[in-house]
């Protein structure tokens, strides 16, 4: 028994790790073709499809577990895939961040969004190379290389439109404002974070430390105080989650096993 | 595993190009981990580039269709993550092809810390070194875009990784 909610912990921690990556990678694929200039469209897409393919390596994971569970405690339908997983589930079971399921806005928000989540994911992979689960180690391995060029570009941005007209000073300092009560849900402990308590401390200290690093070249500010909002984790989400899961998931729901 | 059989799956697999870049070979790009035989039972490990490459499954694919065709049986393709992939594991061949079909090839080693900024691309067409950054994602996930100064025309560089 100790074993099975060891295990239905760790699955909950990789569907939450897949969820992060494939709402926020479709949040930004949704700017495809819609980009402000070409070569940011193609950025934009790229680290879209870099989170895709993150969000497959986890769930492919999480699948395999859940298909080795005993069948009396599976609270997941079996056979799990990664499209099940994906597809299937409904936003409750859903345990992104919730950062990562609000609407895109302008591109000071966007770009602000990857460079407040992809510094979190960062330092986040960095620990989870040391994973005791080899798979997740080396996904982790492999997303890290990713994220650095995420992390790069988006932090270009931040620092180019904080530093750079009035007009888009303003705008990322709105987005600071409307993203900040966001920001400390990412370092919130829960029941299958709960092994990674330890690293959850050491992430928040390098992050803050990366942010400031970062707001200060573009010269922002962090605001003072701020709302924090939470409960993604837990399955309570915006009311944008469900919207974004009508869009993806509705080919399978409507025509379930559809394939082409 | 009979030195002769290994031999032949190589050469074949060293036949199956890269759907993206068609003059780099998915050996010479480093992907190919190992190739096993158990009681008529080939497996095949490769190592995905990037996380989200759609090659990869046409990659996939092209491999079990190809050692088919040569009267293997129906080969397992395995998904190996780890080791991770790195640039570093182009062959020099590989390298030359890139540049030859007009990609700059990656500098230096897998993550040296070196941004993009700050290394010096030579232009594949005409070799000159006053090349510019334009974007550090380009048509694909593994490549950067930049433009030669000299000869004005923008080429791709395989990005280290």
């Amino acid at each position: 028994m100790e074993h099975e909610i060891f295990m239905l912990n760790r699955i909950e921690f990789l569907l939450h790790l897949a969820d992060n990556a494939l709402i926020i990678g479709h949040r930004n694929s949704e700017w495809c073709a819609h980009g402000p200039a070409l070569e940011q469209d193609i950025a934009i897409s790229n680290i879209a499809l870099d989170y895709i393919g993150q969000a497959r390596n986890f769930y492919q994971h999480a699948a395999f577990l859940i298909n080795e569970l005993p069948h009396e405690s599976s609270v997941f339908s079996i056979p799990a895939t990664e499209d099940t997983l994906a597809y299937l589930r409904d936003a409750s079971a859903f345990k992104n961040h919730l950062m990562t399921e609000l609407p895109n806005g302008d591109w000071a928000f966007t770009t602000l969004r990857i460079f407040f989540f992809s510094s979190y994911q960062y330092f986040l992979y960095q620990q989870l190379i040391q994973h005791e689960d080899a798979q997740i180690a080396a996904i982790a391995e492999k997303s890290l290389k990713e994220v650095t060029y995420h992390l790069r570009w988006s932090s270009d941005w931040v620092i180019r439109l904080g530093d750079g007209t009035t007009e888009s000073y303003q705008r990322m300092n709105t987005a600071i404002n409307a993203l900040w009560p966001y920001t400390q849900e990412l370092f919130q402990e829960n029941n299958f974070l709960q092994p990674t308590k330890n690293i959850l401390a050491q992430i928040q200290t390098d992050w803050n430390e990366k942010i400031k690093n970062i707001f200060e070249e573009a010269g922002l500010h962090l605001p003072e105080k701020s709302v924090q909002y939470q409960g993604g984790t837990k399955g309570f989400h915006t009311e944008h989650l469900p919207i974004i899961l009508t869009e993806m998931q509705l080919l399978q729901r409507v025509y379930p096993n559809c394939e082409w | 595993m009979e030195a002769a059989i290994n031999d032949k799956v190589w050469s074949i697999l060293a036949a199956i190009m890269d759907p993206e870049i068609p003059v780099l070979s998915i050996v010479d790009l480093g992907i190919v981990r190992s190739i096993e035989l158990n009681n008529q039972q080939l497996t095949i490990s490769i190592t995905p580039t990037y996380s989200g490459c759609p090659a990869m499954d046409i990659i996939s694919m092209q491999v079990k269709m190809s050692l088919l065709n040569a009267g293997f049986e129906l080969p397992i393709i395995k998904q190996k993550l780890s080791p991770v992939w790195t640039t570093d594991w182009i062959t020099n061949y590989g390298k030359q092809q890139l540049k030859a079909y007009g990609i700059a090839p990656p500098i230096g080693k897998s993550f040296d810390g070196a941004y993009l900024e700050d290394i010096i691309v030579p232009c594949p067409q005409c070799n000159s070194t006053n090349t510019l950054l334009i974007s550090q994602f380009g048509s694909t996930s593994c490549k950067a875009l930049f433009k030669c100064l000299d000869c004005m025309e923008p080429f791709d560089y395989f990005k280290c990784h």
